[in-house]
């Protein structure tokens, strides 16, 4: 076929496409998401039982809102990676900031506390469930957010996938503040840390795979 | 240049609401400048060119959902285009990693042919008809007629890489009849 009547063709294919295609899409993602996320959660963990005297600390508001602004990074990201030509650098610095306020909270936890308290509070009771948790938990927001990766257009599918994964992360990290113990800002600048790269990393690694258009 | 942008961007803005003249005038003055874009970079691969140039068409349209009308036109395309071209860039390194350089030989030897005189013709007319259907018409298309390898494959109905294949395979089994 020649080019000219390639361009013929599908211009008479020009059927009225709705505009806001792509923004439910992303609700859908989130909603759904986020909703069997919490299902996962209240199945397989369960709500903490001192969850109502946890809520009002500014140490679980931290924890929580570290969480929710992963995923809102994430999110920034990837619905801006997803649509070839967008403007983004300063996506970069979103998703960074309050990592460093989260570090900067537990440094100063760390060095107020006594020396032979230090490695309690950074390993707290539950270190070795945390990270994997999180990273569980981050499953379906992140199937969510590649399908619609998918339908879109990310011309650098590697960022894309990362995006996805820091968004998925961040939910599941939110979502497991309604079940987790821990308090300090020191054991959430580590294992929560660790759980949200987790996803992130993975969907870094098969972005270039998935993501192909 | 700005008054490009503005006019791309009407006619993409009027075409995803469904204005099929804006739509296809759009595509219309799209095609000569991804054209231009792609032969800039890629000079001397002018088939693949062509190729890059439907491909990305077929891309803008697909994917004509993810432009957003508060963003500029010409860089959305561009994107597209630009994100096709490192495609090729990593198919044509893979394709040369398991390089082989009888084709080129080979390649270059039928071009030869293809320029002489009308007995030449025949004769290359002749020792086609001895390859299998689907070696001899992807060479035939692609080689004779000067389509690109979308159209030999949109001709055919064999998919663009069996008509890569094929041309590939039918001009080795050439080669060694042409030794013999």
């Amino acid at each position: 076929m020649h080019t000219d009547d390639l361009a013929e063709m599908l211009g008479r294919n020009a059927e009225a496409e709705t505009v806001g295609r792509p923004a439910r899409w992303w609700a859908l993602a989130v909603a759904g998401g986020v909703a069997a996320t919490a299902g996962l959660m209240l199945i397989t963990l369960g709500l903490q039982p001192r969850l109502a005297t946890m809520i009002e600390t500014p140490a679980w508001l931290g924890k929580a809102g570290f969480g929710l602004a992963m995923a809102l990074a994430g999110l920034a990201a990837a619905t801006r990676l997803a649509r070839p030509g967008a403007a983004r650098p300063w996506l970069i610095a979103l998703a960074l900031a309050p990592l460093a306020l989260l570090w900067l909270a537990a440094a100063i936890q760390l060095l107020g506390a006594p020396a032979e308290l230090r490695a309690e509070l950074v390993m707290g009771r539950t270190w070795r469930e945390c990270p994997w948790r999180v990273a569980s938990l981050s499953v379906p927001a992140l199937v969510g957010a590649l399908l619609v990766l998918r339908r879109m257009a990310p011309t650098r599918p590697r960022l894309a996938g990362a995006a996805a994964g820091l968004f998925a992360g961040g939910v599941g990290a939110a979502v497991y503040a309604f079940h987790c113990p821990e308090l300090a800002p020191a054991f959430v600048a580590v294992w929560y840390v660790a759980g949200v790269l987790t996803p992130t990393t993975f969907g870094a690694l098969i972005g270039p795979r998935v993501l192909r258009w | 240049m700005q008054e490009i942008e503005q006019r791309l961007r009407r006619l993409m803005i009027d075409g995803l609401s469904g204005d099929g003249t804006a739509y296809r005038d759009l595509l219309r003055e799209l095609t000569p400048r991804l054209r231009a874009f792609f032969r800039r970079r890629l000079v001397g691969w002018p088939e693949d060119c062509e190729d890059l140039v439907q491909e990305t068409l077929l891309a803008v349209h697909a994917r004509r959902h993810t432009y957003d009308a508060g963003q500029p036109f010409t860089a959305w395309a561009y994107a597209v285009a630009r994100y096709k071209l490192v495609d090729w860039h990593r198919r044509h390194r893979r394709r040369e990693a398991l390089h082989d350089p009888v084709e080129d030989r080979i390649e270059e030897l039928f071009a030869e042919m293809e320029h002489d005189a009308c007995d030449a013709q025949r004769d290359v007319r002749a020792m086609l008809e001895t390859l299998p259907a689907k070696q001899r018409e992807p060479i035939r298309l692609v080689k004779l007629e000067g389509l690109s390898v979308a159209e030999a494959a949109a001709r055919t109905g064999l998919s663009v890489s069996a008509v890569k294949i094929g041309v590939h395979r039918g001009l080795r089994a050439l080669a060694v009849r042409f030794k013999s």
